[in-house]
């Protein structure tokens, strides 16, 4: 099975040397590049051959981009060359073999796509972010987590063997079994590693388009972590939402989504009908940014409490489209623009399970603060994998958007991240755009291992982004 | 690289003892700052404000020698600059004041501090510029004056090179747009320091370390002129359109 390869824009060798501006989502730090768009993988080597032999500015490298889903600026890369990956999104392989499957693609692929095209032939994902609008290349090399980490572990656990071109423009095909020094530096290797142009994912198989979920009310911290504590395990997916700007008997209070996908024979209604089916694009887009000020904390602290009292106390086995459960906020196109022109930023962090001190200590700060924050996602992580810069590992792990214009909004992470770091735990940096290069080994411990694969996989640098140069990577 | 919420990691200041720049520097240092480059003209004293910030924890602290006036050696020091590698922030910090009736008296005064405050500025804003163009990013902060908004009796000579520098820095904004790199052009008040030590205090003076404030935000923000203090920028707004004959008469 596969799909013709679709190609959107100019290919490398008709590019021109004009620059363009680029952001993650979180639309701060603005840097112009070069952008190529190849749509093959001839045309790849073909820019990493031009960076390397001297094209323009090659001391200041290549970066390679999926769908800039990162908030910070993980993928872009000033002054240097861009290499879009999106063109690059065919489909070349489907193997079934009794219930198992394996899904070869090209790595610009977004999961978008991909899920379009195997859930109505029964297959899944096996690990989604909370946005279906990233890339397999992008989701190999942040090694992405989902609601099903504390029982399927991250994104690269699943991945058979990729394809990287690394920096000597040498392709080698890695895997967990060949090369898992090269496989585990590239997977959370933000792209430093080399191109993956390829990858072989192992999918799981769903009996329909639909998941079974419940949701319960937790009335505050210690009620939420107990239980998520007590029973994460029972569902395959679990997910807590929590209003941080809560405070006495209900600071930390929240919203658990748990579920599982429905079986074929749980469908009821009008999914019965529709057991199979699949999003389109973005229903609404936003006009642009909008004015600042429109999210104040008046506004988003109403926002939490209606979006508290609306959920249910409890209620179990309610049948929910999957998008509508992994993914609420894809109906709305470009809704980082809500954040106005200053933009925004992710704080993503996880502490062990056993410093939950140090968590309640974070929510404690960013409230007292008053960040003006939507709901913040808490979610309990399973065992890490082997990769030395993957973020997952077992513990708590909070995200929340804040407006990168928030008064005093430096100093506090700047503490939270001491806290964090402190506690054994770390940034997420497909999330970063702020942190202090500083604290990255203590909370990588691991780093100095993954520098020297990497030396190895591109001993001239060639892969420089604004976030390796700003942490030093 | 500048961060999502404006702190540099590495900064350039020409005019190294400048007390707004060293302002701004002691903000910066308190964030993300590694690498600072002073040029100034005296090695020494620059050699001292060097090792405030190394005691600071900045880990690089480089000092150069140059001359705002001397246009022939401005491209060779940003050379020396870059080859260090890339500048987030590069700080023109130089000037002088001069005295307005000394100049009156002997024009050669007034073009040997013009070569500094306007041509120096041109000469080294053109270069930044270009070399921020080159690098995709990064941020080139004109001290302006508010003397150079609207000319005054009393120091127009200072207040038509300022004009000149401001001019540079709008223009370099609008070539800049795009390219990854921006422009802030700053129009400070009367700020009380060394450069304006003696002279009588007006109303709405300000401080380097408030102008320093004023800077970080903007960096921060992303806008392209600020004034200090902020309130100047509707002070001027009426000051500019005041008639000439009533103008001449303010105490100011
Ligand atoms: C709304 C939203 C929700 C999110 N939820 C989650 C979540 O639940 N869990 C989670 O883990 N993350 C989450 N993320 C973050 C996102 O999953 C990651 O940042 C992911 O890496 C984005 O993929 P992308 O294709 O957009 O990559 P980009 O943002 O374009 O790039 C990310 C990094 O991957 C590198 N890269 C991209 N493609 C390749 C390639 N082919 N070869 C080598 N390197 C490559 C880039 O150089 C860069 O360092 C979320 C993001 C958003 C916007
Ligand atoms: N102070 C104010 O009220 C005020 C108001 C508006 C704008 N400004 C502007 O703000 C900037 C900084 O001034 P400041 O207030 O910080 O005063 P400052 O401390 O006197 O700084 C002036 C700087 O200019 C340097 N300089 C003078 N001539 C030079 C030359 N030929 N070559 C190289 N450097 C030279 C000085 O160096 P040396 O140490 O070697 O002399 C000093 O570092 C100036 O551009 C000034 O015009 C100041």
């Amino acid at each position: 099975m596969s799909e013709p390869p679709v190609s959107r824009g100019p290919a490398a060798s008709d590019a021109g040397l004009t620059r363009s501006l680029l952001t993650g989502w979180g639309r701060t730090a603005a840097t112009a590049a070069r952008v190529l768009r190849p749509s093959t993988v001839e045309q790849v080597r073909d820019a990493l051959q031009m960076v390397r032999a001297g094209g323009p500015a090659p001391s200041r490298g290549v970066a390679v981009r999926g769908l800039g889903r990162s908030y910070g600026d993980a993928a872009q890369s000033a002054g240097g060359t861009v290499v879009d990956l999106t063109g690059l999104d065919a489909v070349r392989d489907l193997q079934v073999r009794e219930g198992d499957a394996l899904l070869t693609c090209a790595a610009g692929a977004s999961l978008h796509d991909l899920l379009r095209l195997l859930v109505p032939q029964g297959w899944f994902v096996p690990v989604t972010p909370g946005t279906r609008y990233v890339t397999v290349g992008g989701a190999i090399a942040a090694d992405v987590h989902g609601k099903n980490h504390h029982r399927d572990g991250s994104f690269a656990s699943h991945v058979e063997s990729l394809s990287l071109l690394d920096g000597r423009g040498e392709a080698h095909l890695i895997g967990p079994q060949s090369d898992p020094e090269a496989f585990w530096a590239t997977a959370g290797g933000m792209g430093l590693t080399g191109v993956i142009v390829e990858a072989t994912l192992r999918l799981l198989p769903v009996q329909s388009s639909w998941m079974l979920v419940d949701t319960e009310r937790a009335a505050n911290l210690d009620d939420l972590l107990d239980r998520l504590s007590s029973r994460d395990h029972l569902y395959r997916y679990s997910v807590a939402w929590i209003d941080c700007l809560a405070t006495g008997r209900s600071a930390g209070r929240g919203v658990i989504t748990r579920g599982e996908h429905a079986p074929a024979d749980a469908l009821h209604g009008r999914a019965t009908a529709r057991a199979w089916a699949v999003p389109s694009g973005p229903l609404v887009s936003l006009p642009g940014p909008l004015p600042a000020g429109l999210l104040n904390r008046a506004s988003v602290a109403a926002f939490n409490e209606a979006w508290f009292r609306k959920a249910p106390r409890h209620r179990a086995g309610e049948l929910q489209p999957f998008p509508r459960f992994f993914h609420p906020l894809d109906g709305v196109g470009d809704w980082n623009a809500v954040y106005g022109r200053r933009g925004f930023l992710q704080y993503q962090f996880v502490v062990p399970i056993q410093r939950e001190d140090t968590l309640r200590e974070v929510l404690a700060r960013l409230r007292g603060a008053r960040v003006p924050s939507f709901l913040a996602v808490l979610k309990r992580f399973g065992p890490a994998d082997p990769g030395p810069l993957s973020f997952p590992r077992p513990g708590w792990t909070l995200a929340l958007d804040i407006p990168a214009g928030l008064p005093g909004l430096a100093g506090l992470l700047d503490e939270c991240d001491l806290l964090v770091a402190e506690a054994g735990g770390a940034v997420y940096l497909a999330k970063d755009s702020r942190m202090r290069p500083e604290l990255l080994s203590m909370m990588y411990p691991r780093l100095e291992e993954w520098k020297g694969t990497r030396d190895r996989l591109d001993p001239d640098r060639i892969f420089r982004t604004d976030l390796s140069r700003r942490l030093n990577l | 690289m500048i961060d999502a919420l404006g702190a540099p990691q590495s900064v350039l200041v020409l005019g190294g003892t400048s007390e707004i720049a060293t302002a701004v520097l002691d903000r910066f240092s308190a964030q993300r700052l590694r690498r600072v480059v002073l040029a100034g003209r005296d090695p020494a004293a620059l050699q001292v404000i060097a090792q405030r910030f190394r005691s600071n924890g900045v880990a690089a602290v480089a000092v150069e020698t140059f001359d705002a006036a001397d246009t022939d050696t401005h491209e060779s020091l940003l050379d020396r600059v870059w080859a260090g590698g890339d500048i987030d922030v590069a700080l023109l910090a130089f000037g002088v004041l001069g005295d307005q009736r000394a100049a009156e008296a002997d024009p050669g005064l007034a073009v040997d501090w013009a070569r500094v405050n306007y041509l120096g500025g041109l000469s080294l804003g053109l270069g930044c510029a270009r070399r921020l163009r080159e690098q995709g990013h990064g941020v080139l902060v004109l001290l302006s004056s508010v003397a150079g908004e609207r000319a005054r009796r009393s120091n127009f000579v200072y207040g038509s090179a300022k004009a000149g520098l401001d001019a540079l820095g709008q223009g370099l904004a609008d070539a800049l747009h795009g390219s990854g790199a921006r422009v802030l052009v700053v129009r400070p008040g009367f700020v009380k320091d060394r450069m304006t030590r003696g002279l009588p205090i007006p109303p709405l003076s300000t401080t380097p370390a408030q102008v320093a404030e004023v800077v970080t935000a903007a960096i921060a923000s992303g806008r392209g002129t600020v004034w200090a203090p902020p309130a100047l920028r509707w002070v001027m707004l009426v000051l500019r359109h005041v008639p000439r004959a009533l103008f001449r008469r303010l105490p100011i």
